[in-house]
C-alpha cells in the first residue's frame, strides 16, 4: 500500500512539470486539475480537481494548517457528523475519509488552536495538537442549550483575532407576521422575535457553557446570516442577508412574480457593532437602493417610513440567490500558489441557489467574487468565479440542481475549497499549473 | 368514472366563478378542463412559489407533493393541512423540512378541492379527486 502511495506521488511529480519550488515552504507539488475542472467553469488560469465525490449533506468546511479538510454535516453519516478528507499522496483526491462528532450542523471554524462546529443549538470545539484535530477528544461545549428552531435554524460562525465568536440566531419566521407565511396575517409591531432572533450574538470564544443570555447581541435586524467571516484585513465582522420570501404570494396586488423575483435584495453586510439592518421592518431594493417598508407593517412598495434611518448592505445581490457562506482570501503561504493579487483580501461568496425565484427561472448556484477596497467596502462589481454546479444552463426548481454550493475554506497553500449540499460533492480550485 | 365525479363536483357549488370570463360555452367537456385549469391557477398563485412548478418542492425546507401519503393518502388529513396549514416536524421520505405551511382557510371550498385535485392529478400523483363537500365537512368539523 505505501509503495502504491509514493509511485503515485512520484507520477504527481513527474506530470506536475512546471511547478517552481520555493525553499522556505512545504514543498510546492500541486495536484493536476482534473481534466473536466469537476464539471466547473472556472476563469482562466484556474483548475479544479474533485476532492471527493459526495461525503454526505455538505455545509460550512475549513481547511486544517496540515491539509486536512474538516466538513459539517447537516444529516448524519453513520452516526457522524464531522467528516475529515486527508490526501497522503498530494494527488488532490481523499485517499482517506474519517467521520467524528455526533452531532449535525452548519457552522465549521478554526481559530486559537482548536476546531470549532456548530450544531444548531449549541457551539462545540475539538483541541488541536500541531495543527492535527485530536478527534477522539472529548468537545468542549461553548455555548448550549439553544431552542432549536425549525426554520432558519443554522448556526452560522465566525471567530475574531480577539477571542470572540460570533453566532447566527437566524429568525424562525419569514417576515414576522402573526402568523408566518400567511396571506392576509399583519406583522408584529414590535417583532417580538428579535429578542433573541433575527440577529448575530457574540460570546467569549474561550469561555465553556455559555447560554445565549450570556452573549451580546452583536448587531440586529438581520433576518438569516449563513455566511459569515471575520475579514482579517480590515478586523471586521461580514455577514450576507437571506432577504425575506413571497412578496407577490402574500400581495399580488402590490408586487408582480418579476418583481417578488427581484427583491429583495440579498445583502452584503459589514456588521459593525449595535447595527440594525431592517428585517422584519424593512427590506433592501436595489433598483430604488434603498430599504422600503415592508407590506406587513403598511408598506406600499415605495414607502420608506422608518426604514430611512437602517443600516444598508455595501452590496446587494439579486433576490433569493441565498448566499450560504463568505470567504475573505487572504492568500497561501507559498506566493506560487496563491491566486493572482487582485483576489487578495477579496470575498468569495457561496450562493447555494433560489427557489423563490418561481414561477421565473431559478438565480444563484455559483461562487462569485467581491473584490474589495482598504476601506472595507467593494471596489468593483462582482463577478462570477466558479459556476457550473447544478449542472445546466437553467434551473428551474433546487431539486433539479445536481450540486449546490455551500461552504468555502482556504487551503494553505491559497486553494480554495467549495462543498455541496446534495451529495456533499467536495471541490479545491487552483490557481496556475 | 373520475369524469363523472368531477361533474358532479362541478354541479355542486358556482363553478361558474372560476371559468375564465371568456369561455364561451358550459359544455361538460369544458366543464372537466375548467377544474383542472382553475385548480392549476390556485396552485400556481399560492403554491408552486414553495411546491415549485413540479411540485418538487425544495430540498430542506418545502416538502414535495410527488409521490407521498400526505398527497395520495387520507384526504381529511390533507384538506386539514391546506385549512389549518402545518408548522412540525414531519418526515417525508426520510427527509424533514423546516418552513412552515401556512393556512388556506380564506380559499372557498371549491378552490381548495380543485387546487388538490390538480395536486392529487399531476407531478406523476393518480390519485381520486378531491369533492368540495369534503372540504366543507372538514371545515365545519374545525368549528
Amino acid at each position: 500500500m505505501k509503495k502504491t502511495t509514493l509511485f503515485s506521488a512520484l507520477i504527481g511529480l513527474s506530470l506536475a512539470a512546471p511547478v517552481s519550488f520555493s525553499t522556505d515552504t512545504p514543498p510546492a507539488r500541486k495536484p493536476r486539475p482534473d481534466a473536466d475542472n469537476g464539471g466547473l467553469t472556472l476563469p482562466q488560469g484556474f483548475g479544479a480537481v474533485v476532492v471527493s465525490e459526495g461525503v454526505g449533506k455538505a455545509r460550512h468546511t475549513v481547511v486544517a494548517p496540515n491539509g486536512d479538510v474538516y466538513v459539517k454535516l447537516d444529516r448524519l453519516e453513520n452516526g457522524k457528523g464531522i467528516v475529515r478528507l486527508q490526501d497522503t499522496n498530494n494527488d488532490g483526491k481523499a485517499d482517506s475519509t474519517t467521520t467524528f462528532g455526533t452531532f449535525k450542523g452548519t457552522g465549521i471554524a478554526i481559530a486559537n488552536g482548536y476546531l470549532y462546529a456548530s450544531s444548531d443549538t449549541s457551539v462545540y470545539r475539538y483541541s488541536m495538537k500541531n495543527g492535527v484535530v485530536d478527534e477522539s477528544s472529548q468537545p468542549q461545549t461553548i455555548v448550549t442549550g439553544l431552542t432549536l428552531q425549525r426554520q432558519h435554524a443554522s448556526k452560522s460562525i465566525a471567530l475574531d483575532d480577539a477571542g470572540k465568536l460570533y453566532v447566527n440566531f437566524g429568525a424562525p419566521s419569514n417576515s414576522c407576521q402573526e402568523k408566518d407565511r400567511t396571506k392576509g396575517s399583519n406583522g408584529q409591531d414590535p417583532c417580538p422575535i428579535l429578542e433573541n432572533y433575527g440577529g448575530i450574538w457574540q460570546f467569549d470564544a474561550n469561555k465553556q457553557n455559555q447560554r445565549q443570555s450570556d452573549g451580546m447581541r452583536y448587531a440586529t435586524g438581520i433576518r438569516n446570516a449563513v455566511a459569515l467571516d471575520w475579514n482579517p484585513a480590515t478586523k471586521q465582522l461580514y455577514a450576507l442577508q437571506h432577504g425575506r420570501d413571497m412578496l407577490a404570494t402574500l400581495y399580488p396586488e402590490m408586487y408582480t412574480d418579476a418583481q417578488s423575483a427581484e427583491l429583495p435584495s440579498e445583502e452584503f453586510l459589514l456588521v459593525k457593532k449595535g447595527a440594525d439592518f431592517g428585517w422584519p421592518y424593512c427590506y433592501f431594493d436595489g433598483q430604488q437602493d434603498k430599504k422600503i417598508l415592508a407590506p406587513e407593517f403598511g408598506g406600499d412598495g415605495k414607502k420608506q417610513d422608518r426604514c430611512a434611518g437602517k443600516d444598508r448592505p455595501i452590496l446587494a445581490f439579486p433576490g433569493h440567490w441565498a448566499p450560504n457562506d463568505l470567504l475573505f482570501y487572504t492568500g497561501g503561504t507559498g506566493a506560487a500558489n496563491s491566486f493572482p493579487a487582485k483576489y487578495k483580501n477579496g470575498a468569495f461568496i457561496c450562493f447555494h441557489g433560489s427557489w423563490n425565484r418561481a414561477p421565473l427561472k431559478q438565480g444563484g448556484y455559483f461562487v462569485a467574487f467581491v473584490p474589495m477596497g482598504k476601506d472595507g467596502k467593494p471596489s468593483g462589481k462582482y463577478e462570477v468565479f466558479a459556476e457550473g454546479f447544478a449542472g445546466g444552463p437553467e434551473i428551474m426548481s433546487p431539486g433539479d440542481a445536481k450540486a449546490r454550493p455551500v461552504g468555502l475554506a482556504q487551503g494553505t497553500d491559497g486553494s480554495l475549497y467549495i462543498t455541496d449540499s446534495v451529495k456533499g460533492k467536495v471541490w479545491r480550485i487552483m490557481h496556475g499549473k | 368514472m373520475k369524469t363523472i365525479l368531477l361533474f358532479i363536483g362541478l354541479s355542486w357549488v358556482g363553478w361558474e366563478a372560476w371559468l375564465p370570463s371568456a369561455h364561451p360555452t358550459r359544455l361538460p367537456a369544458f366543464k372537466s378542463e375548467s377544474v383542472a385549469d382553475s385548480g392549476k391557477v390556485i396552485y400556481d398563485t399560492y403554491c408552486l412559489s414553495c411546491h415549485q412548478a413540479n411540485g418538487a418542492g425544495v430540498p430542506r425546507l418545502n416538502p414535495p407533493l410527488a409521490k407521498t401519503d400526505w398527497v395520495l393518502g387520507d384526504k381529511t388529513r390533507l384538506i386539514g393541512v391546506l385549512l389549518n396549514g402545518l408548522d412540525e416536524e414531519v418526515e417525508i421520505n426520510g427527509e424533514t423540512y423546516a418552513n412552515a405551511m401556512p393556512a388556506h382557510n380564506f380559499l372557498t371550498d371549491k378552490q381548495i378541492a380543485d387546487v388538490l385535485t390538480f395536486v392529487r392529478t399531476n407531478f406523476g400523483n393518480q390519485a381520486s379527486a378531491v369533492m368540495p363537500e369534503e372540504v366543507k365537512e372538514v371545515r365545519s368539523k374545525k368549528k
